[in-house]
């Protein structure tokens, strides 16, 4: 259909207004990468030339690699128990009959409502009574109730989309509610469970606020070591450290899509 | 449901104990000891909040936050709506494009988009050092710590919890509606004002309320971009707690804004969808 | 494991008494019904008869708010639905979209702690009753339609249960396959001698699989029997509508007569005809007459009837319908069957009408 000139020009504008907001989102990010390769010690766009220097330096400081294994740690254990704790009470959620169930639906949304400077705070503030801060405990309690929303959501999306009727079918075949949840359910929520893993995974490794009250000076988290040095220096190597994570959320966002992709497949041929 | 495959209360609230447990540890009970703190110490009552709300230095920040996260809002609401309308009527490979140009920065690290938008303003930055190419200045000018790149760079980290709710409205607007609009003599203008804004007003709603809440208390483009002259609420609280240890004055702070938090919340408690933010990945 | 009981009782069940409600909504209101053992029972009604809540009750899905249900004489009423051991075949044939074909149909042996050789050989043995026998690796969604609904069958019949449930099963299958399985079900289910209680809202389908049909509307039995007996003799004016097509006319009792009487009824609008009382009627009561529309004759000549007009006469080949305006009104439905030799009629011919005393029901209808 054409709906004459004047309608054209003025979807042309909105196309172009809509591709100019792209290149905002993305070209500051973007515009790290060329220059986190430049030999210089100082950032200059476009680079002077191609060295990997940066990156070797970050590879050699040692307080660099302890902050990332410590943060890796952390990511790792993170997305282990909101995913555990989540897909629980997704579960809880939809196919249980909760008492106070609002209740709990509020508690939620509750660590994404509350702004995170506040729970920083405060659990700053409780983590020193209890000695947490710098421990490996504390980071991942923290951790895991910032990413449990995302989780809990996720997989809820997981069960909706999921046909409860196949439950009901796999107990008429004589199965228990936890064979069903083994045979049945779980492998046909998997992927989504397991996007809500790699969404707990990034949400922790990436996480500024919480961590940068509740590091200590020896342990302190990969985004509290980048904050410290953004805030005193802007080094190249930070720019190495930024294209590096960039890449590492490119990866997870590729592996949720991969999976996503192939749990609708799994859907349509269901349907079909 | 069907009574033969629920779990009863007893298994249901069994299920949910491991979050529950982590959320009064860490959540509920960190707030209440941060809360009670800002009303009994030193004294039991209102103190702590009175000096917040009294001392004009306070005020001046508060302020501040509220016009920033405001601006930012309203800037996000304008660069996120051609980029959702676009969205809304793409398919296959268009909008897997531009899906991943709203993902990828939705879930990059926020410190590296901010250091981005540090590396682009600084005083040799590089938008200092392409106007001097191009010739348009001879002195490198003041970019960062402006009020202006606060909300240019926050409504950038901001701007996917705009699109997404925008997105989600205007895709549940078929196709057929604008175009009855125009086949009954409305002009593009017309269909845009009488049909299409007023049925995308709840993803409008949502959207706004996201960035203005997360605008509300962010802290660390805040922090890294305005530095201390442009300092936001969820700064100060910061500067009381880890410079003068001030706990009970950082609580009323943190108090205040939870305060303005929670009223709008309940206030919009239907806009706030976080499913729109999950499960589009 | 409970191995197939060679009693010929065990594939029995008695609903007694069965209520379900939700809200103030009977769905189910003090249902009782003996389905013998080896029998195909059919539960037909409209939507929110409670034909399905009967069957998730039996199946254990439902749990009743009064009533209960036996198995073999065994209670069963509050026994999970995973240790019932019946078999259950759903609308949408949900079949496991993870698992092959023969992982589907050994996934009840496996539940059964059955060995994995075991599970195989009687998995391949159940998807051949169903004729399947190439497509064990398959994924269910390679499969059409019919093939599914085939693997599910085998699924549920798979550890030899007493009772296969079957909960709408066709109403995804096109017309064609659908009488296709109608009959290929209906064999089966001699084959092995399983019992079958069959849920569904057509009739036709109820008429041709069972050897009973349960009539159920708003929670409530109608009536129960052969389907012969529902279509000749339906004992309720709903049943009546219900099943066929059937002309309605009110009018009044000329005479007392009791339940199976003939009974003289004065219509609105006309003479007294024959009809044969349903229930207990009192001279002057208000009646429904129900007349099948092939039931109806056009009388030669002058004979004594119903006066009524041709409106529009309708070929479809296999029979001519009549519609008919009768005096006061009344529109009636003739159908004249093709190649009887029946006298037929056109649009705008007056035609007087008559019916044996035994094709006309007469209903009381409560004051």
């Amino acid at each position: 259909m054409s709906g004459g000139a004047p309608n054209r020009a003025g979807r042309m504008a909105v196309n172009a207004a809509a591709y100019a907001v792209t290149v905002f989102l993305l070209l500051p990010t973007l515009i790290i990468i060329p220059m986190s390769v430049g030999p210089e010690r100082f950032l200059r766009f476009p680079p002077a030339g191609f060295s990997l220097r940066w990156y070797a330096e970050y590879f050699r400081d040692p307080d660099w690699v302890a902050a990332t294994l410590f943060s890796l740690e952390v990511a790792l254990l993170t997305a282990l128990c909101a995913t555990v704790a989540g897909t629980m009470l997704a579960l809880a959620l939809v196919r249980g009959r909760l008492p106070g169930r609002g209740l709990v639906e509020l508690l939620v949304v509750g660590p994404v409502i509350v702004p995170h400077v506040a729970l920083a705070v405060a659990m700053f503030l409780v983590f020193e009574r209890l000695r947490l801060t710098g421990t490996l405990l504390g980071f991942t309690m923290a951790h895991t109730v910032l990413a449990l929303p995302f989780v809990v959501f996720t997989v809820l999306a997981a069960l909706y989309r999921f046909d409860a009727e196949l439950e009901r079918a796999a107990l008429s075949c004589g199965a228990g509610r936890l064979a069903t949840f083994r045979h049945v359910t779980l492998p046909l929520i998997a992927p989504g469970v397991v996007s809500a893993a790699l969404f707990a995974f990034i949400i922790s490794f990436d996480e500024p606020v919480v961590s940068f009250f509740i590091s200590a000076l020896d342990r302190k988290s990969l985004p509290r070591k980048m904050f410290e040095d953004i805030d005193y220096n802007i080094s190249p190597t930070l720019a190495a450290v930024a294209t590096m994570l960039t890449a590492l959320t490119v990866l997870a966002l590729l592996l949720g899509f991969v999976l996503k992709r192939a749990a609708e497949r799994r859907a349509a041929a269901r349907s079909g | 449901m069907l009574g033969g495959r629920r779990f009863s209360p007893a298994a249901s609230l069994a299920l949910a104990a491991p979050f529950l447990l982590l959320l009064l540890v860490v959540f509920i009970l960190p707030l209440a000891t941060l809360l009670h703190e800002s009303l009994f110490v030193p004294s039991p009552g209102l103190g702590n909040y009175a000096h917040a709300l009294e001392e004009p230095v306070y005020l001046r920040v508060m302020l501040r936050t509220l016009r920033i996260a405001f601006l930012v809002t309203l800037l996000a609401l304008v660069l996120a709506w051609p980029l959702a309308w676009v969205m809304s009527r793409s398919r296959g490979l268009g909008l897997a494009l531009l899906g991943a140009a709203v993902l990828l920065p939705l879930w990059t690290s926020v410190l590296v988009r901010t250091y981005a938008w540090m590396v682009l303003l600084q005083r040799n930055g590089v938008i200092n050092q392409m106007l001097a190419r191009l010739g348009l200045i001879e002195q490198p000018v003041r970019l960062l710590y402006t009020e202006g790149a606060v909300v240019l760079a926050m409504a950038h980290v901001l701007l996917p919890f705009m699109v997404l709710p925008l997105y989600s409205a205007l895709k549940g607007i078929p196709e057929d509606y604008p175009r009855a609009a125009q086949m009954l003599g409305a002009s593009p203008w017309a269909t845009f004002r009488e049909v299409v804004w007023p049925l995308c007003l709840p993803g409008v709603t949502s959207g706004c309320l996201m960035v203005f809440l997360l605008a509300l208390g962010f802290f660390v483009t805040p922090a890294l971009i305005g530095g201390p002259q442009q300092m936001m609420i969820a700064t100060l609280v910061s500067q009381q707690v880890r410079e003068l240890l001030d706990w009970p004055f950082a609580g009323a702070l943190v108090g205040i804004l939870l305060a303005f938090v929670l009223a709008l919340v309940l206030l919009f408690r239907r806009a706030v969808r976080l499913d729109r933010f999950v499960g589009q990945a | 494991m409970r191995k197939l009981d060679a009693d010929r009782n065990a594939g029995s069940i008695s609903i007694e008494g069965l209520t379900r409600r939700f809200g103030a909504v009977h769905a189910v209101d003090g249902v009782s019904l003996d389905i013998r053992a080896g029998e195909f029972l059919a539960l037909l009604g409209p939507s929110g008869s409670g034909k399905t809540t009967i069957l998730m009750s039996i199946a254990g899905f439902e749990y009743p708010d009064e009533g209960r249900i036996l198995l073999g004489g065994e209670d069963i009423t509050w026994l999970p639905p995973n240790r019932r051991n019946l078999g259950m075949v759903f609308q949408r044939y949900t079949l496991f979209p993870h698992m092959s074909v023969l992982e589907n149909i050994a996934f009840p042996l496996k539940m059964r702690g059955l060995g994995r050789a075991e599970r195989e050989e009687r998995a391949r043995a159940a998807l051949r009753t169903v004729r399947l026998d190439q497509l064990g690796e398959r994924r269910p969604a390679q499969l059409s339609g019919g093939q599914q609904q085939r693997v599910a069958i085998a699924r549920a019949i798979v550890y030899r249960p007493r009772v296969l449930l079957m909960d709408e099963p066709l109403s995804a299958l096109d017309k064609n396959l659908r009488e296709e399985m109608q009959i290929e079900i209906k064999h089966l289910q001699r084959e092995i001698g399983i019992t079958v209680v069959f849920v569904t809202h057509d009739q036709t389908e109820a008429l041709t699989m069972a050897d009973r049909v349960a009539v159920l509307d708003h929670g409530r039995l109608q009536q129960l029997g052969a389907p012969r007996e529902l279509y000749e003799a339906p004992q309720t004016e709903f049943v009546a509508g219900f099943i066929g097509e059937t002309n309605f006319w009110s009018g009044s009792a000329a005479a007392a007569a009791a339940p199976g009487e003939a009974v003289g009824v004065r219509l609105e609008g006309s003479g007294v005809m024959p009809a044969l009382a349903v229930s207990r009627v009192a001279a002057g009561d208000r009646v429904r007459l129900a007349l099948r529309p092939e039931r109806l004759r056009i009388l030669p000549g002058a004979a004594e009837g119903v006066p009524a007009l041709v409106t529009e006469a309708i070929y479809a080949g296999n029979a001519t319908t009549l519609m008919l305006e009768a005096a006061g009104g009344q529109v009636l439905r003739l159908r004249i069957p093709a190649g009887a030799g029946l006298p037929e009629a056109v649009a705008g011919e007056a035609v007087t009408l008559g019916w044996q005393a035994a094709d006309a029901r007469a209903f009381g209808v409560a004051p």
